[in-house]
């Protein structure tokens, strides 16, 4: 039937219908409405209700077939990414098993560094870190709360956002060179625990302040306007609203680059990392083995010389410095993802 | 007794506001005299939200948006005041979409209090209760004052929006389309509420809901793309209205 035919039916119908109004007429009726339907979904045809009515016709059947080979395109591709990790760990590992052992870690090397542990390059780090901590968080959170709060879109603003974006493209080497600049020199910090540190801590900024930034935009505006519309300043607004939202990201941030930090070695090479600077292994002094002035040993320093300069070492020493290494980063790796998912949890909206 | 003619408690003299090359309202005069309910009707976009948020200067958080002319509220003109949070404290504001801070239901209602320095555990209480009383939220939440705002439905959220919006004993109230997401028997008891409020305060009244603005308000206004219509008591508005587009708008042939 074709869309005229019908509508000239219907036409009939209405007229028939005014006559006497039978069932008969309201049977052909369903009829005409029947075949509409089945010319616009051939399936409908087949038994209604039953499992015909759901059989996949050819479009549908290529349809899925494309779905699944792009799926599988892309599942390939996202455990690509694993495959490398798997073969660097395991090869460390494997590489690094005889050696490894608790004496290792809090032993200092020994032996024109050819045998020992690696207590000394170890605290080195983790100073190294924990100072770079304390001076990039502040300045870094601080100002990102600045530039996502404060200022409106204005050229101070883009100005500071330009900055960033370009300190965070700067290579780590040249970041290296304007440490010995800036803090060896010019601040007279001479070759230092704290000149590293401040120079590990300007890499790490922009890093901070953008994902800062990131974490305190994902709070709603809405938030805030209500505030405002309740007579909340904005410092009270952050401080009760904002903040207690955004803290999870934050930190998030600022961890990923503590991690960061602990593997850079271009930044400290010139700036105070040594090649040996013994420190006490056991007793009190081992607590606190570097001041902020002394010059140190660093993992990823440590691990650069025993490869290049250091005549006749086992080969087991180079790579378990690398394990240790490599675990420093990932234990603080898995502890921004712990927060994350512990803040994350408490989340309120 | 002796009336002093009283001023009028909100007044826009010759107001535009722009954003950008948009104009939001056009040389808007107006005066809203002390505890009456002042219904504000018109199409969407004709500059009511605008208007409610002139009052308030929430304007100034809206990127690009200037104001010419002149908005006082009492005697002071609100462009000039230093102290805008004390300006945002006097006046409640209950915008359309519900807005429940991450915060349990209880500090939600005692937020803005406590922003202005209240602490006393026994007067916020006694006030957050009232306050919910008043927004027919109460018989809802008493059990569960301790469970996130964000966590309620989405018409008891505005209800919870109006109960903080009326925690600072506002001076003015101002309620845009509160009733959007509430039940109409809800809706009801609260308008009774409102009824009662404007023997305290002054209450500014936008909405969609024609026969609403026709129960509430002591005068209304229309306004249409960015220019306020005419104005005039309720009844006159409804029933007989000067301007013919008004006449349209209210007996619903256009708009």
């Amino acid at each position: 039937m074709t869309e005229q035919e019908i509508g000239a039916d219907e036409t009939v119908l209405r007229v028939v219908r005014s006559g006497d109004g039978s069932a008969a007429v309201r049977a052909e009726e369903a009829a005409v409405g029947s075949a509409r339907v089945s010319r616009l979904f051939p399936a409908a045809d087949e038994q209604i209700g039953g499992l015909e009515t759901f059989a996949p016709t050819d479009v549908e059947r290529a349809k899925a077939r494309r779905q699944g080979i792009a799926r599988t395109i892309f599942m390939l591709m996202a455990f690509s990414l694993v495959i490398p990790v798997i073969l660097i760990l395991g090869y460390l590992v494997v590489k690094a098993w005889p050696v490894l052992s608790w004496s290792f870690l809090v032993t200092n090397p020994e032996n024109r560094m050819t045998a020992g542990g690696i207590w000394a390059p170890l605290v080195g780090t983790f100073c190294l870190v924990l100072m770079s901590l304390l001076i990039a968080a502040p300045i870094g959170v601080l100002a990102g709360v600045y530039l996502n709060e404060y200022t409106g879109d204005n050229w101070l603003r883009r100005v500071i956002s330009l900055g960033v974006m370009n300190l965070a493209g700067v290579p780590s080497i040249v970041h290296g060179l304007f440490g010995v600049g800036a803090f060896v020199y010019f601040a007279h910090m001479q070759r230092s625990l704290l000149a590293a540190a401040c120079t590990v801590a300007v890499m790490t900024l922009p890093v901070i302040i953008t994902s800062t930034r990131e974490a305190l935009a994902s709070v709603p505006m809405s938030f805030r306007e209500a505030c405002w519309n309740l007579g909340a300043s904005r410092w009270q607004t952050i401080r009760t609203i904002v903040l207690p939202n955004s803290i999870s990201g934050i930190l998030t941030g600022v961890i990923l680059q503590v991690s960061r930090a602990a593997g850079e070695t271009a930044p400290i090479l010139f700036t105070g990392a040594v090649f040996y600077a013994r420190v006490a292994d056991h007793g009190f002094a081992s607590w606190a083995p570097y001041g902020p002035s002394d010059k140190f040993m660093a993992l990823s320093y440590h691990l650069f010389t025993l490869s290049t300069s250091v005549k006749d070492v086992s080969e087991g020493l180079q790579f378990s410095t690398a394990v240790v290494l490599v675990a420093l980063v990932l234990a603080f790796n898995s502890l921004s993802i712990f927060l994350r998912v512990y803040l994350r949890a408490r989340k309120k909206w | 007794m002796i009336e002093v003619a009283a001023k009028p408690h909100i007044q826009f003299e010759d107001v535009t506001v722009r954003y950008g090359a948009k104009v939001a309202l056009r040389g808007v005069s107006l005066e809203i005299p002390r505890r009456e309910i002042f219904g504000i009707i018109g199409p969407a976009n004709s500059g009511k939200t605008t208007f409610l948020k002139c009052i308030n200067r929430m304007i100034d958080f809206v990127a690009g948006a200037k104001v010419e002319g002149k908005v006082s509220v009492g005697e002071e003109d609100v462009r000039r005041i230093r102290n805008v949070y004390s300006l945002r404290r006097k006046i409640g504001m209950v915008f359309p979409l519900p807005v429940g801070l991450p915060l349990t239901v209880y500090d939600n209602v005692a937020y803005a209090p406590r922003m202005a320095g209240m602490s006393n555990r026994g007067e916020l209480d006694e006030l957050v209760e009232k306050c919910l009383r008043q927004a027919m939220l109460w018989d809802e939440v008493k059990e569960r004052l301790n469970s996130l705002g964000t966590k309620l439905s989405g018409g008891q959220q505005q209800r919870l929006t109006l109960a903080r919006a009326l925690s600072l004993r506002p001076e003015i109230l101002c309620l845009d389309e509160f009733s959007i997401a509430i039940d109409p028997v809800t809706t009801m008891k609260i308008e009774d509420v409102l009824l009662e409020l404007k023997k305290e305060m002054t209450i500014v009244l936008v909405t969609n809901l024609l026969q609403q603005a026709r129960r509430l308000a002591d005068r209304t206004a229309f306004f249409n793309s960015s220019e306020l219509v005419e104005v005039g008591p309720t009844e006159k508005m409804f029933e007989g209205p000067e301007n013919p587009l008004t006449l349209d708008y209210v007996s619903g042939s256009f708009g």
